[in-house]
């Protein structure tokens, strides 16, 4: 399942949260982001055990695409224990996406 | 061994696969990113049929109009190439995979300008595809730097969002559509920094100026804070070099008008491919027409140079 994450619920879903979070930000206008959207929601119902996955639209929360320095998309961060650990930019394929997932549960 | 193997999930790979579907050619398609270059585009107006497409929304049609007819996409990336006993041997991540004859549509990718600051700050002000990323820069001054058509409508795209946009070209004239530059000027929104070239990207977490090679109104900086490049493109061909395929002097693969490169059974489609004689488009159709050629060249490498006899209509 693909949460979907708001400027309001972040905190709570992403950086208090106990498992590590993948978040992709993105937009309707963006073309690569509309490839990147099944693969993301693919790779979420894969690792539904281990990682949380959550999309962030950043039209509609712009603070966190702000805060956390998103100026193209699709990008992915991936958050453990509060922390940015891992992103990634740009739409690479799915297999990028889940040496990205591997490298951090 | 597979009969064909398509290397690049972009419309001339995508169309090959259509065509070679339906001339029952047993094939795979290699696509790391399904959908290539044609994802990024805005909206299409000159592909025959739609008075106007979104750039993605056409990839993904293609897409599920290439998967209908049975094709297996494979997302792996392809790491070599190579020539072995009665065809040749495409090697990605996971496994070799055998073909007899390969199309190769690998496309090309966004020139850079190899300067310093260019990659370190990709993603955190450096763009190359203004399309994409210019929502995210409301209200923020931004450089354009190129002078085709991309830069030059990129320009204008980037006027809708922007606060201010600076347009930095090499030279005086554009090389863009006279009709493009026309509209350009009207906006008034548009600076133009012309005659000049940027030296480096300055910043710190982002991007906040850039050198230039000569002063600008007094200043050799420039404030901004996004620098979108569109100044073209340069083709993927690095991998096709121990097959003895032989690229042209931009690197791309030289081929015949049916598609054929010097080394018999492989063949090039799309934006990776320079038709001799020809001149190098770069559009929709052209890849599209590509990739039903080669399909076509396919074919005739298989029935001793009989004309295609496709089973239309005969599969859903």
């Amino acid at each position: 399942m693909v949460l979907t994450l708001t400027d309001q619920n972040f905190e709570k879903e992403v950086i208090k949260a106990k498992r590590p979070v993948l978040v992709d930000f993105w937009a309707s206008w963006c073309g690569p982001c509309q490839m990147a959207g099944p693969v993301i929601e693919a790779l979420a119902e894969e690792h539904q055990d281990k990682i949380k996955v959550g999309k962030l639209n950043v039209d509609k929360s712009p603070k966190m695409a702000l805060k956390y320095g998103v100026m193209s998309i699709p990008t992915v961060i991936i958050f453990n224990q509060g922390k940015e650990v891992k992103k990634q930019i740009g739409f690479p394929g799915k297999e990028a996406y889940q040496k990205l997932i591997e490298e951090v549960i | 061994m597979e009969e064909l193997i398509i290397i690049g999930g972009g419309v001339a790979g995508m169309t090959a696969s259509i065509y070679a579907s339906r001339y029952q050619i047993k094939h795979l398609l290699f696509g790391e990113v399904p959908g290539g270059q044609g994802t990024l585009a805005g909206t299409v107006e000159n592909y025959p049929g739609y008075l106007a497409i979104p750039g993605p929304e056409l990839m993904q049609k293609l897409i599920e109009q290439a998967k209908k007819y049975g094709v297996e996409i494979k997302q792996e990336k392809v790491g070599a190439l190579a020539k072995i006993d009665g065809g040749f041997e495409v090697k990605t991540e996971k496994a070799p995979y055998q073909t007899k004859t390969l199309i190769l549509a690998m496309g090309a990718s966004f020139r850079s300008l190899n300067i310093p600051g260019e990659d370190k700050f990709i993603g955190k002000g450096v763009s190359y595809c203004t399309n994409c990323d210019i929502p995210l820069f409301k209200e923020k001054i931004v450089a354009i730097v190129g002078g085709g058509d991309s830069a030059v409508t990129s320009a204008l795209h980037a006027a809708e969002f922007a606060q201010k946009v600076f347009i930095i070209h090499r030279r005086k004239e554009y090389r863009a559509e006279p009709a493009w530059v026309e509209k350009m000027r009207q906006t008034g929104k548009i600076e133009e920094v012309l005659a000049n070239e940027v030296k480096e990207i300055k910043g710190t977490e982002k991007v906040v100026s850039l050198v230039l090679k000569n002063p600008y109104q007094n200043k050799q900086e420039l404030a901004v804070d996004g620098v979108f490049i569109e100044i073209g493109q340069v083709p993927i061909s690095s991998l096709v070099k121990p097959l003895g395929v032989a690229l042209n002097d931009s690197g791309y693969i030289k081929v015949s008008p049916e598609m054929a490169t010097n080394v018999p059974g492989v063949f090039a489609a799309g934006d990776i491919a320079a038709i001799q004689g020809g001149l190098l488009f770069r559009q929709f159709i052209t890849a599209a027409a590509d990739g039903a050629r080669a399909a076509a060249s396919v074919y005739q490498c298989f029935h001793q140079g009989a004309i295609p006899a496709p089973s239309w209509g005969q599969k859903s």
